[in-house]
C-alpha cells in the first residue's frame, strides 16, 4: 500500500492504525465529502437553511425516547392505557421519556414544517432538485403515518376516535373500501388487533424515515445545496460544511433546544388534548374530536366538502399535489427574492392554511365549514392556478451574476 | 473473449434463448414473491377467534317503551331502540324516494316497536347521540353524530349531513319473543 511504502514519516500509532482502517472501509473519509470538509456549500446561506438539521436531530430524539417508552409499554387494549400512566407516574424519569416524545412529534412537525416552507419560498423544489423534493413529500408523508400511530399508543379516547375516523377514510374507496378498513384493524372495529399492528408499525416507520433521509441528503449532494439567492452557487462562493456550518447549525441547535425544554417541562400538555387522558370507550364519542395540531389544515379540507370520497380525495390531493409543484411552478427563478408577486400569494397561501388550521380546531357549526370551503378551494387554485400563471406573466427582479457580486459591488 | 467470432455466429438464438430463461425466472420470482405476501397480508385479517366472537344474544324484556339502550357487537355499538307508536308512524310516513339511501322502515325493523341498528356513524365511524333521553337526538328525533353533524331518523336513516348510508342493520332473528340474536 502506498501510505506504508512512503518510508519513516514520523506517523503515530494512531494514524496507522486509522489508515489502515480506511484502507478496508473508508468510513471517515465518507462521512468528509457527506458532512465534512469536503462538502462544499454556498456561503449564502441564512438561517432557514438549520432546519433541515435540526429534523435530524428531532428523529434521533424519538427514536431514542421511543425506544426506552417501548421497554415500559404494553400494546393491549386492557393494559396500554394504564402503562402509559405508569410510565408517567412510576418509571424513573418515565414522565421525562413521555414528554420529551410526545413533545417532540409537535417539535419535529414544528421543524419541517419551518423546513418545507424554506423549500418553497427560495424554490428549492426547482430543477435540479425535483428528486430531493419528492423524497422529502415521502418523509413528511411518512412523518405524518408514524405520528398518527404513536398517537394511537396511549389508547385514551383521541386515540381511539382519531384511529376510527382516520381508518374509517378507507371506506370511502367504492366497493373494496370497507373490506380494507376491516384488513387495517384485523376485526371490526379498532380493537386489541389494531393497537398491536400499530405499535409494530409505529416502531418500524422511524427507520424507514431513516433510509428515505440517506435517499435525501444523497440527492441533495448531486446538485448541492440552493440559497437564498436562488442561482447556481461558483465553487469561489463555497465553502465548506465542517467547520462553518456544523457550528452555525449547533448553534441554532442550541437555541431549538431551549425552547423544547421550555415545552417539556413547563407546558408539557399545552399542544394536546386532555380527552386523551380519559380512557378509550368504543361506546362514547367525545363531544368535540379534532386531530392533533399538525393535521388540521388536512382535516378542515375533508370536513369542508359535503361528500364523503370528494373529501377524502381533496384531503390526500392536498399534499399530494407537492408532487407536482416542481412544474406547477413555472418560473425559472427559483428565489422568492426576486419574484415580488409570488411572494404576496406565498404569503396569502400561508395564511390560507393557518385559517384552514382554525377551522379544523373549531367544531363544523354556523359559518365555519363555508370558510373552510373557501380555504379548501383558495388552497387548490393557489397550486393549479395562481403558480402557473405567475410564473409566466410576472416580471422578476434581475438576479446578481453571482452570489459574491452584489457584496463586492456595494464594498466598491 | 477467445471465441468472439463463435459467439457471434450464435447471436440471435442465444439472445432469445436467455431472454426466455430470464423471463421465466423472473416471472418465477415474482410468483414466489407473492406467495410469500399473501399470508402476510392474510394474517392482517380478523384472526379465527375474533370471527368466532361475531355474534351474541340479547333479551329485550327490560326495555321499555321509549327507551332506547346500547350493546357492544363486535367491539362496536349496537343501538337498540323499544320505539313509541309515534316514532314508528314518523319513521313510516316519510316519503322514501326523497332519501339519499332509499329504505322503508319496514325493510329495516323486523317487529317494528324494535329497531336495532350499528351505531356507528357511516360517515367516519363516531357513535352517534341520542341513545340516552339526555342527548341530542337531532331534528329527526333519532340520533345525532357529534363529529360532522350527521343526524338519522328514527329508522337510523341518514336525513342530513355528510353520512351516505343509513346506520347498518345488523344481520339478526328473534329466538323467541323478547331474545334476539344478532350477528
Ligand atoms: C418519526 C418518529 C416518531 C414520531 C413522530 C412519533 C410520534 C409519537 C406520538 C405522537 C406518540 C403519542 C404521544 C402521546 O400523546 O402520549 C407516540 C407514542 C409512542 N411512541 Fe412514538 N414516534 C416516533 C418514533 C418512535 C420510535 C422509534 C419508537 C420506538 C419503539 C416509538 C415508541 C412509542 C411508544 C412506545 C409510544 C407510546 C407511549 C406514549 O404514548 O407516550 N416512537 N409516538
Ligand atoms: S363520523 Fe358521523 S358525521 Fe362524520
Amino acid at each position: 500500500m502506498s501510505t506504508e511504502k512512503s518510508g519513516p514519516t514520523g506517523k503515530s500509532a494512531w494514524r496507522k492504525a486509522y489508515e489502515w482502517h480506511e484502507a478496508r472501509l473508508p468510513i471517515v473519509s465518507w462521512l468528509d465529502h457527506s458532512l465534512g470538509t469536503k462538502y462544499p456549500v454556498p456561503r449564502n446561506l441564512n438561517y432557514w437553511w438549520n432546519f433541515g438539521s435540526l429534523a435530524m436531530f428531532m428523529l434521533a430524539v424519538m427514536i431514542f425516547t421511543g425506544i426506552f417508552l417501548a421497554m415500559n409499554y404494553t400494546p393491549h387494549v386492557s393494559l396500554a392505557f394504564d402503562s402509559v400512566e405508569h410510565i408517567m407516574r412510576d418509571v424513573n424519569y418515565g414522565w421525562l421519556i413521555r414528554y420529551m416524545h410526545a413533545n417532540g412529534a409537535s417539535f419535529f412537525f414544528i421543524v419541517v414544517y419551518i423546513h418545507i416552507l424554506r423549500g418553497m419560498y427560495y424554490g428549492s423544489y426547482k430543477s435540479p432538485r425535483e428528486v430531493l423534493w419528492w423524497i422529502g413529500i415521502l418523509i413528511y408523508l411518512a412523518m405524518m403515518a408514524t405520528a398518527f400511530l404513536g398517537y394511537v399508543l396511549p389508547w385514551g379516547q383521541m386515540s381511539f376516535w382519531g384511529a376510527t375516523v382516520i381508518t374509517n377514510f378507507f371506506s370511502a374507496i367504492p366497493g373494496i373500501g370497507q373490506s380494507i378498513v376491516t384488513l387495517l384493524w384485523g376485526g371490526f372495529s379498532v380493537d386489541n388487533p389494531t393497537l398491536n399492528r400499530f405499535f409494530s408499525l409505529h416502531y418500524l416507520l422511524p427507520f424507514v424515515i431513516v433510509g428515505l433521509i440517506f435517499l435525501h441528503i444523497w440527492a441533495l449532494h448531486v446538485p448541492g445545496a440552493n440559497n437564498p439567492l436562488g442561482i447556481d452557487a461558483a465553487p469561489a462562493d463555497k465553502i465548506p460544511f465542517f467547520p462553518y456550518y456544523v457550528m452555525k447549525d449547533v448553534f441554532g441547535l442550541g437555541v431549538f433546544v431551549v425552547i423544547y425544554f421550555i415545552a417539556v417541562f413547563w407546558f408539557p400538555n399545552a399542544l394536546g388534548e386532555p380527552d386523551n387522558y380519559i380512557k378509550a370507550n368504543p361506546l362514547q364519542t367525545p363531544e368535540h374530536i379534532v386531530p392533533e395540531w399538525y393535521y388540521l389544515p388536512f382535516y378542515a379540507i375533508l370536513r369542508s366538502i359535503p361528500n364523503k370520497l370528494l373529501g377524502v380525495i381533496l384531503m390526500f390531493g392536498s399534499i399530494l399535489i407537492l408532487f407536482a409543484l416542481p412544474w406547477l411552478d413555472t418560473s425559472r427563478v427559483r428565489s422568492g427574492n426576486f419574484r415580488p408577486v409570488f411572494r404576496i400569494f406565498f404569503v396569502t397561501w400561508i395564511i390560507d392554511v393557518l385559517i384552514l388550521g382554525w377551522v379544523g380546531s373549531q367544531p363544523p357549526e354556523g359559518i365555519i365549514p363555508t370558510i373552510g370551503l373557501i380555504g379548501t378551494i383558495w388552497y387548490f387554485i393557489h397550486f393549479a392556478v395562481i403558480l402557473p400563471v405567475v410564473g409566466w406573466l410576472e416580471t422578476p427582479k434581475p438576479l446578481p451574476a453571482s452570489i459574491s457580486q452584489p457584496v463586492l459591488q456595494a464594498a466598491e | 473473449m477467445a471465441n468472439t467470432a463463435h459467439a457471434h455466429a450464435a447471436d440471435a438464438a442465444d439472445e432469445t434463448r436467455r431472454d426466455f430463461l430470464l423471463h421465466t425466472t423472473a416471472a418465477m420470482g415474482v410468483v414466489g414473491a407473492g406467495m410469500m405476501v399473501w399470508p402476510l397480508i392474510s394474517s392482517m385479517n380478523p384472526a379465527a377467534d375474533t370471527l368466532a366472537l361475531s355474534s351474541i344474544e340479547l333479551s329485550l324484556a327490560g326495555i321499555a317503551e321509549g327507551q332506547r339502550i346500547k350493546a357492544l357487537w363486535r367491539g362496536k355499538p349496537v343501538f337498540v331502540s323499544h320505539r313509541t307508536a309515534q316514532e314508528i308512524d314518523e319513521a313510516r310516513k316519510v316519503n322514501v324516494a326523497e332519501l339519499r339511501d332509499p329504505q322503508t322502515d319496514q325493510v329495516r325493523a323486523k317487529k317494528p316497536e324494535f329497531l336495532i341498528v350499528v351505531g356507528v356513524c357511516t360517515h367516519f365511524g363516531c357513535v352517534p347521540q341520542g341513545t340516552a333521553s339526555t342527548e341530542v337526538r337531532g331534528e329527526f328525533g333519532g340520533w345525532f353524530c357529534p363529529c360532522h353533524g350527521s343526524v338519522y331518523d328514527t329508522s337510523g336513516r341518514i336525513r342530513r349531513g355528510p353520512a351516505p348510508l343509513n346506520l347498518e342493520v345488523p344481520a339478526h332473528t328473534y329466538i323467541n319473543d323478547t331474545t334476539v340474536r344478532i350477528g
